[in-house]
């Protein structure tokens, strides 16, 4: 049992991290990326691959996953940011998919639907209970440093700047702002959290295969951060885990009806998240911590 | 040579399949103004309305056809008048957000009631036509048909009809049309009805042509915004060019390329023109 709570809280950690990763991208910048899977993936790959493969130490392999993580951020998003805001909705789920495509299919670099095996994990696995107890210490630490970076960046001109684009671009542009780089530094920052996650994953579970990275993962975090409020760092992080909790709470309720097959319960349970996220967007779009600050009023 | 011309001839039957949900794609994003990613469910919706009445009730294939438009456009007002009308008033990105959750739980409650299992029309055994080198089977040459009568059928509607030219109004200069007396939610009830319509219509082509998944209408949905995107999101006419333009691209790809990869090629398109041409090959400039 508690193996299995300190499970959930290593999946809510790393949840947490994309929650935040998707709270700078779209709580601050307002740009929606529904590729987020996307990112958690080549995060995930980029670190499996580096120390499974060339043995290089984990701490380079995160490394190596924020980076890449970044630089491909920063691809997806460069091409649309002039354009209406939708249109990158579009291309990072386009993304998304094309990652997991590449990863089934190019056996040769990933491993394809196998996936990597063995991947070297933060804390040795013979320690039993040790080893999710450190490895929650490990990612916990990374949760911190991620909400601590995204404080700072709030608190400072840039922050400032990102909002004052997301709420109106033009008077951002006329205070001679240049709309483009600071939404493409948000995004690039966003997706190297994003891969930062991933990586951790990757190391936790010391394996990698094109099926853990479902679009239904960039669901989740939605529901996390909407849930929590979108434009707050602890919103994020609050949200995420009270998402594993609920995502925990639907298995147990997907078995106390009877008779079902299990396709049937896997179904019940995503339909129980997507009506929940379609709940909390129309009910409480701000989320639990809503956003500090002199805004207008509504609208 | 002819291996050329058989892609083609298959480009062009995938490029009409792919018009009809492109259309319906379009027409949805120029009269609401966000892409609705509930489509991909709406057109295994209205599939699976058709193949139940084509299997369960032993209805003829064009009346499964009329069934699949009705069951998706009634899917599709039930759920933006539901769910997604409400999230609007937070603006159009909270509309695509919520409309993906709509397409997640509508793949699964087709998944919890018909389980993942392949499902396949009743359809005669029939012997491929042959023309020269170019072989085409008689449900695809049937296909094709309904795609262009449902096609000729929209476009009719849109320029002969007064409601059609509401719609047009309203896709034109949303402002303008209110001013000029059309009614917003009666425009945005029958475009929802019809674009979903029109995506029931594409999956049970596509379901026609091979067979039927949950997963049927969410395979082809980059496909159908590539099509969009490339004609130009909004464009009606767009959309079909569009529709045609990646049927053959992603025919043509899978001479080099694995199958699986026709989803890549959609994304590559989608990433090309937004980058060099955002308005697309018939749109209007966007900013």
């Amino acid at each position: 049992m508690l193996t299995y709570i300190l499970f959930a809280l290593v999946i809510g950690s790393i949840y947490a991290l994309l929650a935040q990763s998707l709270m700078l991208s779209w709580g601050l910048a307002g740009l929606v990326n529904l590729g987020l899977a996307g990112f958690f993936a080549i995060g995930a790959y980029a670190s499996a691959m580096a120390t499974t493969w060339h043995h290089a130490p984990i701490p380079a392999g995160l490394a190596i996953a924020i980076i890449v993580g970044g630089a491909v951020g920063l691809l997806v998003c460069i091409s649309t940011l002039k354009l209406r805001d939708d249109y990158l909705a579009i291309v990072t789920l386009g993304f998304a998919e094309v990652v997991r495509v590449v990863a089934s299919n190019e056996v040769w670099l990933t491993g394809g639907t196998d996936g990597i095996p063995g991947v070297p994990v933060m804390v040795p696995r013979d320690l039993g209970l040790g080893f999710h107890a450190g490895t929650l210490a490990v990612v916990v630490v990374a949760v911190a440093l991620v909400y601590g970076l995204q404080r700072r960046l709030l608190a400072a001109p840039w922050g400032r700047t990102l909002r004052a684009i997301r709420e109106d671009q033009t008077v951002a542009s006329v205070a001679g702002k240049s709309t483009v780089r600071f939404k493409a530094e948000a995004f690039c920052i966003a997706s190297a959290i994003a891969a930062l996650a991933g990586a951790l994953y990757g190391h936790y579970t010391s394996y990698v295969a094109p099926d853990q990275f479902q679009p239904l993962v960039t669901i989740y975090i939605f529901l996390a951060v909407t849930a929590g409020g979108n434009t707050r760092p602890a919103g994020a992080v609050i949200g995420a885990y009270a998402l594993v909790a609920f995502l925990e709470a639907t298995r147990f309720l997907a078995d106390l009806v009877p008779g079902l097959a299990p396709v049937q319960a896997a179904s019940l349970r995503e339909i129980i998240v997507g009506l929940g996220l379609l709940l909390v967007l129309s009910v409480r779009p701000n989320g639990i911590l809503p956003e500090r600050s002199q805004k207008a009023p509504a609208r | 040579m002819e291996a050329l011309l058989q892609t083609l001839v298959n480009g062009l039957v995938a490029g009409s399949l792919l018009a009809v949900p492109a259309l319906g794609f379009s027409a949805i994003f120029a009269v609401l103004r966000f892409p609705n990613f509930a489509i991909g469910a709406l057109a295994t919706a209205g599939a699976y309305g058709a193949w139940l009445a084509n299997v369960g009730l032993g209805a003829p294939i064009p009346v499964a056809v009329a069934i699949g438009f009705v069951v998706a456009g009634l899917a599709g007002v039930a759920v933006e008048f539901a769910a997604l009308d409400r999230l609007g008033r937070a603006g159009h990105l909270m509309k695509a957000i919520g409309s993906l959750a709509v397409g997640m739980v509508l793949e699964n409650v087709i998944r919890f009631a018909f389980g993942n299992d392949l499902k396949a029309f009743d359809l005669p055994l029939a012997r491929d036509i042959v023309f020269g080198p170019v072989r085409i089977g008689p449900q695809q040459l049937a296909s094709v048909g309904f795609a262009l009568a449902a096609m000729a059928a929209f476009w009719a509607f849109l320029s002969l009809t007064s409601l059609g030219r509401s719609m047009r109004a309203v896709a034109d200069n949303p402002n303008l049309a209110r001013l000029k007396g059309v009614d917003p939610t009666v425009v945005a009830l029958v475009t929802v009805f019809l674009g979903a319509g029109l995506c029931g219509v594409g999956g049970t082509l596509i379901g026609l042509d091979a067979s039927l998944d949950p997963l049927t209408g969410g395979r082809i949905l980059l496909s159908v915004f590539a099509a969009a995107v490339v004609g130009g999101l909004g464009s009606i006419p767009g959309a079909v060019v569009g529709a045609f333009l990646i049927g053959i691209t992603e025919e043509m790809s899978s001479l080099a390329l694995a199958p699986a990869y026709r989803l890549a090629v959609s994304f590559a398109v989608i990433f090309l023109v937004l980058s060099f041409r955002p308005a697309g090959l018939l749109g209007r400039a966007v900013r």
